[in-house]
C-alpha cells in the first residue's frame, strides 16, 4: 500500500510528466490560456490514459505476449488509443451531452497527446501488474492536469503583463515552464 | 547559391520546431548531447520522407473520412521499423533515446506534413518535403543540442553511433566554468524559448522589412 502512494506522488508531483520528461507540450502550449479549460483538457486526459491503459495493458497480455506479437505493441496501441477515444466521444455525444459540450472539443487532440502513447508503452516496460497500471495510469495525467492548471492561471496573468516582442506568446510560456521545473526538482526530496 | 540562400530563410522563416512549434517533446527532451539529436534527427527524417511517399502514392484511393487512421497506420509502421532497426546497428542510439523513439508516432511534424502536404501533392514533390522538413528538424535539434551540450559538459563531441567511436571532441569551456543545470529540464525550456524568440525576432525584422518596401 505505501509503495503504491509512493508511486502516485512521485508520478504526480517529482517525476511529473510535463516538467521532466517533456510529454504533452503541445495541449500545453495550446490550450493553457484559460483555467476553464484547462480543466475540462485535463480531466479529459485523465479518463482516456486510465481507460485505453487498462484496454492495451489486458490487451497486451492476453492477446500480443500468447501469440508471441510483442513487436506490434506500438501499431496495437495507437490503434486501440484512436478508437477509444473515438468512442468515448460517441458516447459522451448519445448518453451525456452536457459532459461532451465541456469536453468535446478536447477529445480528437486527445489521439496525438504524447502522454497517453506514453503512459500505454511505459506500463508495459515497467512490468507493472494490475494494481500498480491503475495506479501509474492516474498518477501520470493527474500531473499533467495539475500542471496545465498553474500554467494557465500563470498565462492569465501575463497577457497583461508588458513582455518584449520577440518573447510575446510561446517563448515567454517556455521561461514560466523553465521556472516551473525548478519549482518541481525541489520536491524531489518528498518521498 | 539562391537556392541555399531561399533553403536557410525557409529554415528560419517556416521552421517546423521553433517556428511553427510541432514535434518539441521530443526537442526538448532528447537535446543534451549532439550524438542524440543527429539520431533522433536523422530517424525523423527517414519516417517522415518515406511516410511522405506512401501517403502521396495512396492519396487517390484514400477515403477522405478514415484518412487520419490510414496515415497513424502508415506512420506506426514505419516508427516501428525504424525502431528495430535502430536497436539492432545503433544499441547505445536506443539506449540514449529510449521511449522517445516509439513516440515519433505522434511527432506532429509527420502527420502535420502528411494531412497538409503529402496527401494533396504528388510523389516528387511530397518526397522534397519530406527531406526539407525532416532536415530543418535535424539541424534545430542540433542547434539545441549543441549550445545545451557546450554550456553543461563544456565538450563538443560525436560518436559513430554504429560502433560508438569517437569522431571528434573539442574541449570549449574549462571544468569551472560549466553550467550544469543546463543538462536539466530548466535548461532545456531556456534554450527553447531563447531560441524561439530570436527566431520571432527575425521574423518580426523581416515582416517590418516587407511593410517598408
Amino acid at each position: 500500500m505505501a509503495g503504491l502512494i509512493t508511486l502516485f506522488i512521485s508520478n504526480v508531483v517529482i517525476s511529473n510528466v510535463v516538467l521532466t520528461k517533456f510529454l504533452g507540450m503541445c495541449p500545453l502550449l495550446g490550450v493553457s490560456r484559460k483555467s476553464s479549460s484547462a480543466v475540462g483538457m485535463g480531466l479529459a486526459v485523465i479518463f482516456v490514459i486510465v481507460g485505453a491503459s487498462i484496454f492495451t495493458w489486458t490487451l497486451y497480455y492476453t492477446v500480443l505476449v500468447p501469440l508471441n506479437l510483442q513487436y506490434m505493441d506500438l501499431i496495437t496501441f495507437i490503434l486501440v488509443i484512436a478508437a477509444f477515444v473515438q468512442f468515448v466521444e460517441m458516447f459522451l455525444k448519445k448518453y451525456s451531452p452536457a459532459l461532451y459540450k465541456a469536453l468535446g472539443i478536447y477529445l480528437p487532440l486527445i489521439t496525438t497527446n504524447c502522454v497517453v502513447l506514453f503512459v500505454t508503452l511505459d506500463n508495459i516496460i515497467q512490468g507493472f501488474d494490475f494494481v500498480h497500471m491503475l495506479v501509474y495510469s492516474t498518477a501520470v495525467p493527474t500531473g499533467f492536469m495539475l500542471v496545465l492548471y498553474i500554467f494557465s492561471t500563470i498565462r492569465e496573468r501575463l497577457d497583461q503583463s508588458n513582455i518584449p516582442n520577440a518573447f510575446k506568446g510561446n517563448p515567454i510560456a517556455l521561461i514560466v515552464a523553465a521556472l516551473m521545473a525548478a519549482i518541481f526538482t525541489s520536491f524531489a526530496g518528498l518521498v | 547559391m539562391k537556392t541555399l540562400g531561399n533553403f536557410l530563410l525557409n529554415l528560419l522563416k517556416e521552421n517546423p520546431v521553433f517556428g511553427l512549434y510541432l514535434g518539441i517533446c521530443s526537442t526538448l527532451a532528447i537535446t543534451t548531447n549532439l550524438d542524440n539529436a543527429i539520431g533522433m534527427g536523422v530517424s525523423v527524417l527517414i519516417v517522415l520522407t518515406i511516410s511522405n511517399i506512401m501517403i502521396s502514392s495512396i492519396r487517390k484511393i484514400t477515403p477522405d473520412e478514415i484518412r487520419i487512421p490510414v496515415y497513424i497506420i502508415v506512420i506506426a509502421t514505419l516508427t516501428k521499423a525504424i525502431e528495430l532497426l535502430i536497436k539492432a546497428f545503433a544499441p547505445t542510439i536506443d539506449a540514449a533515446l529510449g521511449v522517445y523513439l516509439p513516440l515519433i508516432v505522434v511527432n506532429c511534424i509527420i502527420l502535420g506534413r502528411a494531412e497538409a502536404y503529402a496527401s494533396k501533392n504528388n510523389i516528387w514533390k511530397s518526397t522534397l518535403d519530406g527531406l526539407n522538413m525532416g532536415l530543418a528538424y535535424t539541424l534545430s535539434l542540433a542547434a539545441m543540442s549543441i549550445i545545451r551540450q557546450i554550456l553543461a559538459d563544456g565538450v563538443l563531441s560525436l560518436n559513430n553511433p554504429f560502433n560508438s567511436t569517437l569522431i571528434f571532441e573539442i574541449n570549449i569551456i574549462p571544468a569551472e566554468y560549466r553550467i550544469a543545470i543546463f543538462k536539466e529540464p530548466i535548461g532545456a525550456f531556456l534554450t527553447f524559448a531563447f531560441l524561439a524568440a530570436g527566431v520571432a525576432a527575425i521574423q518580426n525584422a523581416t515582416a517590418k522589412k516587407a511593410e517598408v518596401k
